[in-house]
C-alpha cells in the first residue's frame, strides 16, 4: 500500500473536492462532473492512482439497466459487513464523474479512508474504466438497446466490451449474467475467471420473446435461439438447437422468486461455487419487479465472490432504499407519488408490467425528454409495449403526456389502442413542476400517482419536488 | 376491402422504432374498417406478390443485413422487383432502402448486393449522421423523422429525390437530397418512426395499395390531431436544436 504523498494527485483531489463543495453551495447542481473534469487536467492519472490506493481493490458494475441499483446494493452489503466503501453513488458514471466521487471520499494520506471501491460504469466508458482501475471484480448485468443515437448499435458496444474483456487476466473475476446470451458469449471469450449467475425460476416466465428483445440469434452460428424459460426481454434459460451452445452452468442461482406487487420480492439464492452449495432462503428485497431480482442476485454474486456471508447481504437487501427516481416513493400534498426512471424499452416494459398488475385508477404521467442525457432519438417509444395500458381493467386511468417530446408519446399511446379522449397532451413541453401541481389538484387525497420519466425529466421533476421541500437534492441522498 | 401489409424482415431489420410504421399502417387501415393483416416475411420465407398489397422494410444492423442480402438473391429478390414494377407501394427505410438499390459498399469485406429495384447505390461513410430531420417535398409536403446512419446513398437517373433536407443530412450529407422516389416506392433514411408522425404519407401508401386491387378509392378521413401536433413538434424541436 502506497501512502507516499503525490503532490500532483493531492492537488487534483483537493481541487476536485473544493469544486464539488463550491458548486453545491452555489446551488448549481450536484457537482458530479466538472470537478472530475478539472482534476483530470491537473492529474490525468488521478483515477488510476485513487483506484490503486484502495487496499481491497475495486468492483466495476456495468450493464444497460440496473447498474445504479446493483452497485448501491453491493455497496450496502459491503458496508453491512463492516467495510469502508468508496462509491459513485450519485450515478455519475463517466470517468470524470467517477474520479470526482472517489476524490471526494478519499483521504489524500493517513488512515481510515475507504478500503474498497464500487464503481458504476457507463457502457461506453467501460473499456477505459477497466484499463484505469484494474478491478478485482467486474459485474456485467445485461445489454439492451439504449440510446442508440449516442452509442450506435448494440453490436458496437458488444464488440468494444469483447475487446476490453479480452485484456483481463484470471486475477479478475467476471460476475456475469448468463441468462443474457450476448454476455455469456463475451465472458466465454475472456481470460478472466467467470462466475455465471442466473435464474432457475420457472413461474416468472414470459410467454414469448417480447418485442424489445435484442438477442434472438445465436452468437456462434446465427441460428434462432430457443428458450426453456424466458424471464425478461431476451434474458432466460437459452440454448441453440443448431450448434449446441447453451447457457453456462450457474454458479449463483436464484429460485423461488415471489413478487409481492409494489412492496418488494423474496427469493432464494444458492451459491454453488464450492463442493457443497450454500443456500440463503427467503431473502427479502425491498424493491419490486423481476428485474430487481436480477439486480439483487448480481450484487449478491459479487458480494459472495468478495467473501461476504449471507447475513450482511440479507440485511442490506431488506433495508435497501431505492436510488433517486428508481421507483422512489414520496408523499406530496397527501398523495403518494411513485417516480420511475423509464428510459429504454426493456426498463419501460418492466415498469409497465409492475404497475399494471392491479387496475390503474388514477392519472399516469409519462414525461419524455430528448436532451443529450436522454438520447435525442425518441424512436424507442415504438419498441415499448404500451398496449398493456389499453386493456379494459385500466379504463379508469387517463394518461398525461408531458416533456419535450410528449406529443410523440401521445401518438404512441393512441396507436397502442388507447382512445384519444383519454390522452391529455396539453402539458407537452411545459415545466414538470406545474404539471405535477395540476395533476395533484385533479387527484383525490390518498391516491397513488405514477410518474414515468426519462432521465432529464426525472431530474427536472425532482428539482421541483426539492423546491417544494418534499425531497432532498439527489446528491445529498 | 382488404389491406395486406407485408413486413419485410420484421425480425431481422427492425430498429429505431421501425415497427411503429407497421402499426401506423395497420391502425389506419383498421380505423377505416379495412380488413387489415400483417404478414412478416423473414429469412427463407417466400414472397407471394399476389398476396401482399403494401410492403414495409426497415433498417438493420450490419450482421442482419448480410444475411438478408444473401436471402434476396435469386427468386425472392426477383419477386420483389416484379411487385415494384407492378406499382406495389413500398416504404423502405435505411437498410431496406439500401438493399432495394443496386448494392451497399462496406468499409471492409465484399459489396452487399441489393436487388436493383430502384436506381440507387450506397456505401459506408466515415461520419455518422444523427439527428432530427425535416424534409420539404413536392408530393408529401413536409416529412419529419430522425436519421441515424453512416451509409451514404447516391441517386441514379432512374429515381427522383424524395425531397430536400431543411434540417438534417439526408442521403449522403453533401447534395441536400433525402430519399428516393420511383413508381410507388418511397426509400429514405427517416426513422423515428416515420409514418405515425407523417400520417399523410401513411394514407398515400394505403391509398395506392387499395387502388391497385380495387381501382379508384377515396379514403375516409381520420382525426389526426395528435399526429399533426407530433409532426409540428418535431419541426419546432429540430429548429430549436439547430439554433
Amino acid at each position: 500500500m502506497t501512502r507516499t504523498i503525490d503532490p500532483r494527485l493531492l492537488l487534483a483531489t483537493t481541487t476536485s473536492k473544493a469544486l464539488t463543495v463550491g458548486i453545491r453551495r452555489l446551488g448549481r447542481g450536484g457537482g458530479t462532473a466538472l470537478p472530475g473534469l478539472v482534476a483530470g487536467y491537473l492529474d490525468p492519472r488521478m483515477l488510476d492512482k485513487l483506484a490503486q490506493r484502495l487496499p481491497l481493490g475495486t468492483v466495476v458494475v456495468a450493464g444497460t439497466n440496473g447498474k445504479t441499483t446493483t452497485s448501491r446494493m453491493l455497496a450496502g452489503m459491503l458496508a453491512e459487513s463492516g467495510h469502508r466503501v468508496a462509491h459513485n453513488r450519485s450515478g455519475s458514471n463517466l470517468v470524470r464523474g467517477i474520479s470526482a466521487a472517489l476524490a471526494e471520499q478519499m483521504r489524500a494520506f493517513g488512515s481510515g479512508g475507504p478500503e474498497i471501491g464500487v464503481i458504476e460504469s457507463d457502457e461506453n466508458a467501460l473499456p477505459e474504466i477497466l484499463r484505469r482501475t484494474s478491478p478485482r471484480v467486474v459485474v456485467l448485468l445485461n445489454l439492451f438497446r439504449d440510446q442508440l443515437d449516442r452509442y450506435g448499435e448494440l453490436e458496437t458496444i458488444a464488440s468494444r466490451w469483447r475487446e476490453a474483456l479480452r485484456t483481463l487476466d484470471s486475477s479478475t473475476t467476471l460476475v456475469v449474467n448468463a441468462d443474457d446470451p450476448t454476455l455469456a458469449a463475451l465472458a466465454a471469450d475472456s481470460p478472466a475467471t467467470v462466475v455465471a449467475f442466473g435464474l432457475t425460476e420457472a413461474t416468472a416466465t414470459l410467454a414469448a420473446l417480447p418485442h424489445a428483445s435484442d438477442a434472438a440469434a445465436c452468437r456462434i452460428c446465427e441460428s434462432p435461439l430457443q428458450y426453456h424459460a424466458l424471464f425478461l426481454s431476451h434474458l432466460g434459460h437459452w440454448h441453440c438447437p443448431s450448434c449446441g451452445a447453451e447457457r453456462p452452468e450457474l454458479l449463483l442461482a436464484a429460485s423461488s422468486i415471489r413478487l409481492n406487487g409494489m412492496r418488494g420480492l423474496t427469493m432464494d439464492i444458492e451459491d454453488r461455487r464450492g463442493p457443497e452449495a450454500t443456500v440463503a432462503g427467503d431473502l427479502e428485497v425491498a424493491l419490486p419487479g423481476l428485474y430487481n431480482a436480477y439486480n439483487a442476485l448480481a450484487a449478491t454474486a459479487a458480494a459472495r465472490v468478495l467473501g461476504l456471508e449471507f447475513e450482511p447481504i440479507s440485511r442490506a437487501l431488506s433495508s435497501f432504499e431505492a436510488a433517486f427516481g428508481r421507483l422512489e416513493r414520496v408523499t406530496y400534498r397527501g398523495r403518494t407519488l411513485t417516480l420511475a426512471l423509464s428510459k429504454n424499452p426493456v426498463g419501460f416494459n418492466e415498469i409497465l408490467r409492475m404497475i399494471t398488475g392491479e387496475p390503474l385508477q388514477m392519472p399516469l404521467v409519462i414525461a419524455i425528454n430528448d436532451l443529450d442525457a436522454d438520447g435525442r432519438d425518441v424512436s424507442w417509444l415504438w419498441d415499448v409495449d404500451f398496449e398493456v395500458l389499453a386493456e379494459p381493467q385500466h379504463e379508469a386511468a387517463w394518461f398525461i403526456a408531458a416533456g419535450l417530446r410528449g406529443h410523440d408519446l401521445a401518438v404512441r399511446l393512441k396507436y397502442g389502442g388507447i382512445a384519444s379522449e383519454r390522452i391529455n397532451d396539453a402539458s407537452c413541453g411545459r415545466p414538470l413542476g406545474e404539471v405535477l401541481d395540476e395533476v395533484i389538484d385533479a387527484t383525490p387525497k390518498g391516491s397513488d400517482v405514477f410518474m414515468l420519466l426519462t432521465y432529464t425529466a426525472l431530474l427536472q421533476l425532482r428539482q421541483a419536488l426539492a423546491d417544494r421541500g418534499v425531497v432532498e437534492e439527489f446528491w445529498a441522498q | 376491402m382488404q389491406l395486406r401489409i407485408g413486413w419485410l424482415y420484421g425480425h431481422e431489420m427492425n430498429i429505431y422504432g421501425d415497427r411503429g410504421n407497421v402499426m401506423a399502417l395497420a391502425r389506419r387501415g383498421e380505423w377505416r374498417g379495412l380488413e387489415t393483416t400483417v404478414v412478416t416475411i423473414g429469412l427463407g420465407d417466400p414472397i407471394d406478390v399476389d398476396e401482399i398489397d403494401l410492403y414495409f422494410w426497415g433498417g438493420g444492423q450490419d450482421r442482419e443485413q448480410i444475411a438478408v442480402s444473401r436471402d434476396l438473391q435469386g427468386e425472392k429478390g426477383a419477386a420483389l422487383r416484379v411487385a415494384v414494377e407492378d406499382g406495389a407501394p413500398v416504404l423502405a427505410v435505411c437498410g431496406g432502402y439500401q438493399l432495394l438499390g443496386h448494392s451497399y459498399h462496406p468499409h471492409e469485406g465484399d459489396d452487399l448486393p441489393g436487388i436493383s429495384a430502384i436506381d440507387v447505390t450506397s456505401e459506408a461513410g466515415h461520419e455518422r449522421f444523427i439527428g432530427n430531420v425535416v424534409v420539404d417535398t413536392d408530393e408529401f409536403d413536409t416529412l419529419v423523422g430522425f436519421e441515424n446512419h453512416s451509409g451514404k446513398t447516391h441517386l441514379g437517373s432512374g429515381v427522383t429525390p424524395l425531397g430536400r433536407v431543411r434540417v438534417g443530412r439526408g442521403n449522403n450529407g453533401t447534395d441536400g437530397t433525402e430519399g428516393a422516389r420511383y413508381r410507388n416506392v418511397v426509400g429514405c433514411y427517416l426513422h423515428g418512426a416515420l409514418l405515425p408522425k407523417n400520417p399523410h404519407l401513411a394514407d398515400w401508401l394505403i391509398e395506392r395499395a387499395l387502388e391497385r386491387r380495387y381501382g379508384d378509392v377515396t379514403l375516409a378521413s381520420l382525426d389526426s390531431t395528435l399526429e399533426r401536433r407530433a409532426h409540428d413538434g418535431v419541426v419546432a424541436r429540430a429548429a430549436a436544436l439547430q439554433r
